[in-house]
């Protein structure tokens, strides 16, 4: 019988090492270090941009200058110094690409190395892809196809081109510029990002799937993903992100806003695996991302996500549930290990009537690592017949990692029902001599065990996303996961 | 003026009071300190994010109420639990009453703090435990400060106290606004068991504001329990820090009823210094009106196999607000804690409010901690079953509120007690309960 104990497992997750971590040597274009309002302005002026977006970008670069970084969290880390930051990368401009075959050979070898093929594959697995390295958008996929329902999918800086009534509609509504720090700094500077409109009724055939990775050193991400879905419509999206192993730490601040609007349904899955630092702590990505929903009359917002790396995370996807009889849900797996740190959860705000949400959170922690759940449950004193359930669930593998629950729950309404509930365990020794007694040895016991554990997530993911994000569980806890 | 200020001004009154060529005067001055830089807290504060003290500082609270204010004994009989023999400390404005009290210094002492602080006797014990582990916070910080009367109890060695020991504050109200800072300490000695019941409670309708501080400690193998009995009048506010510090073996359990009052604030923190101990946290809140009642707990495991159990229920009418902010720590050394929490609430209206925080905090893996929390209506069906059956709706509730605060009741040790809540949760219910638990 196999020997593999938790501390062989351990000893492995300690040596793990980031397989994305290559650089590309693609030509890039990226601006001198530093923010201020040219900046803010050349970033605007190279997009092309209308007045209105300028000015926006300023109001908020305004906002944010008065702000002071928020220090609530429960992650300790050295602040990123924003004037150290090249606030604009991108693989240098060339003639417009009618297909793929005209893409520069290394971005293909890229993608071909992070997984992502832009062809065949993909056809196969029916999801159209748009790409951004280094907050710049290079490839979209199926354009055509999605043309045909009326779906816009598209980078958002060709978005404030061609459809600027839109995007000046419903940019910022979800997530003022005002909103948070990091908020308003991506306000001012995001470069790229995904912009994309689901018409009334029209039910999207495929996987939208944006892949995000940060390439050049000395520079921050800042992308903005704004998702518009119609009375009616549907639309499952999903987003990866990968970056270089660098021994600095890259600023990555997103701002993702989602509107279901009456009866429509949005699937937000993430599987984040940026640079998490090497074993000693060194480097990785700072991950400080405001992502919200808002949900009209019978609408769904449901966030999936599986969060394995960044240094720091720092993250709280949530669900404004105004309209009556909506729902919203959160699926989340973080897994942490060596010193990373994540604080993690969600918003369910509850504004409606009948409005009900759901969370589910699995975390694990392994090494040095810190994990948290930050959650807050709010009924508002109209939100009759409001209903929450939350779950937290966290394991430990060794008493060097730490994992940590803060739960806020505010409720002014009486017909209220929210049931929460929280347990932390390590994995039992019962639970592994059983398998061992029917001839599971140990590592694939461990696997089976950490798998069920985070099942209810994974469950949740799109097909084609589950088989990567169970890969990416297996290279954060390698060993374990079968 | 301020009342931070007038506070911090007074203390030179103060020290004329008191022996001040003492180490005991050397922690007040440093906590006076310590105050004076934090001033009271706010609710930018994370542990006052949902309780506002504000409009209850407001008030021109007279600090050192200077008349002697005699009670019958008649008049104040209903706020003991006087069916049982029991030792009696009992305090009317701060000052303490030997009319009402009965004290003892047989075997064990049970006395006041102000005779503990000055008599050479009580040195080593003060020596060793006073302000040892009470937190250096804001509010905690004042009481140390001017820390002068309250409740001395030393049980020693193997020594099991045979009767309750009741602790009463008293507040006449013959000043506008009174201001009460009562100072505890109970030290529990090896396998030495005791029984205290606290209660506070205002004669008057003027504002009151008690800040009192308890500092327990169990050693290796003791018994304590604490009831804390909390039905104050309505202009009555309360923040009551507890601090407990448990050794191996031994076994603490807290219940707190909470059913008056204005403001009540309730810091209960518990510190495991050992093995195999047991810390209990129970409470029933049953509020209406404007009321408001926080409970801030802290279990902080520090040594291995060790238990925790809260179980906080709460019902909540009218406009009132309920807050339950319970957290739990685990050290790394804390291998094979079991640390249960749950918290129940039921919200009888529309305008009334709950605020909850349970947290967890573990740096050990092999654990077993839970935390459940939940916040619901009565059962329709059980309701219309019992209508069904020709009990009236509202006794048909009252049955099932308190059915569902009953499993808190259940591990109440002294029958009194019991009976004296039972029919207090019937009184606040509306409803004649017919049967005695």
């Amino acid at each position: 019988m196999s020997k593999y104990t938790e501390e062989q497992l351990e000893q492995e997750l300690k040596t793990q090492e980031y397989k994305y971590g290559f650089y590309t040597d693609i030509e890039s274009e990226t601006f001198a270090k530093g923010l201020n309002e040219d900046v803010v302005r050349a970033i605007s002026k190279k997009k092309n941009e209308p007045q209105w977006m300028t000015d926006w970008r300023l109001d908020a670069f305004r906002v944010w200058e008065k702000m002071e970084e928020p220090e609530w969290a429960n992650v300790h880390y050295e602040k990123p110094k924003f004037q150290d930051i090249a606030y604009y990368s991108a693989p240098k401009e060339k003639p417009k690409l009618n297909s793929l075959d005209e893409v520069d050979p290394e971005l293909l070898d890229t993608f071909k190395r992070l997984g992502i093929s832009l062809d065949e594959q993909k056809k196969l697995a029916n999801v159209a892809v748009d790409i951004v390295i280094d907050s710049v958008s290079v490839a979209t996929t199926f354009k055509k196809t999605l043309g045909e329902k009326g779906i816009i999918f598209m980078p958002i800086s060709e978005a404030i081109q061609e459809h600027p009534e839109l995007v000046r509609k419903y940019l910022g509504t979800i997530v003022p510029t005002t909103d948070n720090f990091y908020a308003a700094l991506n306000s001012a500077v995001f470069s790229d990002g995904s912009f994309c409109y689901i018409p009334k009724g029209v039910r999207c055939p495929m996987e939208l799937s944006t892949y995000f990775r940060i390439n050049e050193g000395g520079t921050g991400q800042f992308e903005r993903t704004l998702v518009v879905a119609d009375k009616g419509s549907y639309v499952s999206y999903l987003e990866g992100c990968t970056a270089p192993s660098r021994d600095e730490n890259q600023l990555h601040a997103a701002v993702v806003e989602l509107v279901a609007m009456d009866d429509a349904e949005i699937k937000y899955s993430t599987v984040q695996n940026w640079y998490p630092g090497n074993k000693e702590g060194k480097g990785g990505v700072y991950n400080f991302v405001t992502k919200r929903g808002l949900c009209e009359n019978n609408a769904k917002i449901s966030w999936t996500q599986v969060e394995t790396g960044s240094a720091v995370t720092w993250k709280y996807p949530s669900c404004i549930l105004k309209g009556n009889n909506s729902v919203g849900e959160f699926y989340s797996i973080a897994v942490t290990n060596n010193y990373q740190q994540a604080d993690t959860g969600t918003k369910m705000i509850h504004l409606g009537k009948n409005t009900k949400s759901t969370i589910i959170s699995k975390g694990i922690s392994a090494g040095k690592s810190q994990n948290s759940y930050r959650g807050l449950v709010q009924i508002g004193a109209r939100a009759e017949n409001a209903r929450n359930f939350s779950q937290c669930d966290s394991l430990l593998m060794g008493n060097l990692c730490g994992a940590h629950t803060f739960p806020y729950i505010e409720v002014k309404n009486k017909t209220a029902q929210v049931e929460h509930e929280a347990t932390t365990s390590k994995i039992g020794e019962e639970q592994l001599f059983y398998c061992n007694q029917r001839g599971i040895d140990t590592e694939k016991a461990i696997a089976l065990i950490v798998n069920g554990f985070s099942k209810d997530v994974l469950n949740k993911l799109p097909m084609e996303f589950a088989v990567e994000a169970q890969k990416l569980l297996e290279i954060s806890l390698e060993g374990s996961v079968g | 003026m301020e009342l931070k200020d007038k506070l911090v001004s007074s203390y030179v009154a103060f020290e004329n009071r008191v022996e001040t060529d003492s180490e005991v005067h050397e922690i007040r001055s440093k906590a006076l300190q310590n105050f004076e830089a934090l001033g009271f807290p706010t609710k930018k504060l994370e542990a006052w994010k949902y309780t506002s003290l504000s409009s209850v500082l407001k008030q021109d609270y007279s600090l050192f109420p200077n008349k002697e204010n005699n009670i019958q004994l008649a008049d104040v009989k209903k706020y003991f639990i006087h069916d049982i023999d029991a030792y009696k400390l009992v305090f009317i404005d701060g000052k303490y009453s030997s009319f009402l009290s009965e004290t003892t210094h047989d075997t064990f002492d049970v006395c006041l703090m102000s005779a503990a602080l000055v008599k050479p006797k009580y040195k080593a014990v003060i020596e060793n435990y006073f302000d040892k582990i009470a937190t250096k916070d804001n509010l905690t910080s004042l009481n140390t400060a001017f820390a002068s009367e309250g409740a001395y109890i030393h049980i020693p060695k193997n020594i099991e106290v045979e009767k309750p020991i009741q602790i009463i504050n008293l507040t006449t109200g013959s000043e506008a606004a009174t201001l009460l800072q009562p100072r505890n300490l109970i030290v529990v000695e090896q396998n030495a068991h005791v029984q205290i019941i606290e209660r506070h409670q205002s004669l008057t309708s003027n504002p009151v504001l008690t800040n009192s501080v308890t500092e327990v400690f169990a050693a290796k193998d003791a018994t304590v329990d604490i009831y804390k009995i909390q039905n104050d009048d309505e202009s009555a506010s309360l923040v009551d820090n507890s601090y407990i510090e448990q050794k191996s073996n031994s076994v603490v359990s807290v219940h707190t009823f909470s059913f008056g009052g204005n403001i009540t604030r309730n810091n209960l923190n518990f510190y495991q210094r050992g093995e195999h101990i047991d810390s209990i946290l129970k409470g029933i809140t049953i509020i209406e009106g404007k009321q408001h009642v926080d409970h801030h707990t802290l279990v902080h495991h520090i040594g291995p196999n060790c238990e925790s159990h809260q179980d906080y229920k709460g019902i909540f009418d009218e406009r009132s607000t309920g807050v339950f902010n319970g957290k739990v720590v685990v050290e790394k050394e804390a291998q094979k804690t079991n640390a249960y929490q749950k918290n129940n609430n039921v919200l009888v209206s529309d305008k009334a409010t709950i605020n909850a925080k349970p947290q967890l905090e573990i740096f050990a893996d092999d654990v077993k901690c839970s935390h459940g929390c939940t916040i619901g209506q009565l059962d329709d069906d059980a309701l219309f079953y019992m209508q069904q059956r020709g009990i009236p709706k509202k006794e048909g509730k009252a049955l099932l509120m308190y059915a569902f605060a009953n499993t808190v009741l259940e591990s109440v040790k002294i029958p009194e007690v019991k009976q004296r809540i039972t029919k207090l949760i019937a009184k606040k219910l509306g409803v004649d309960i017919g049967f005695d638990l």
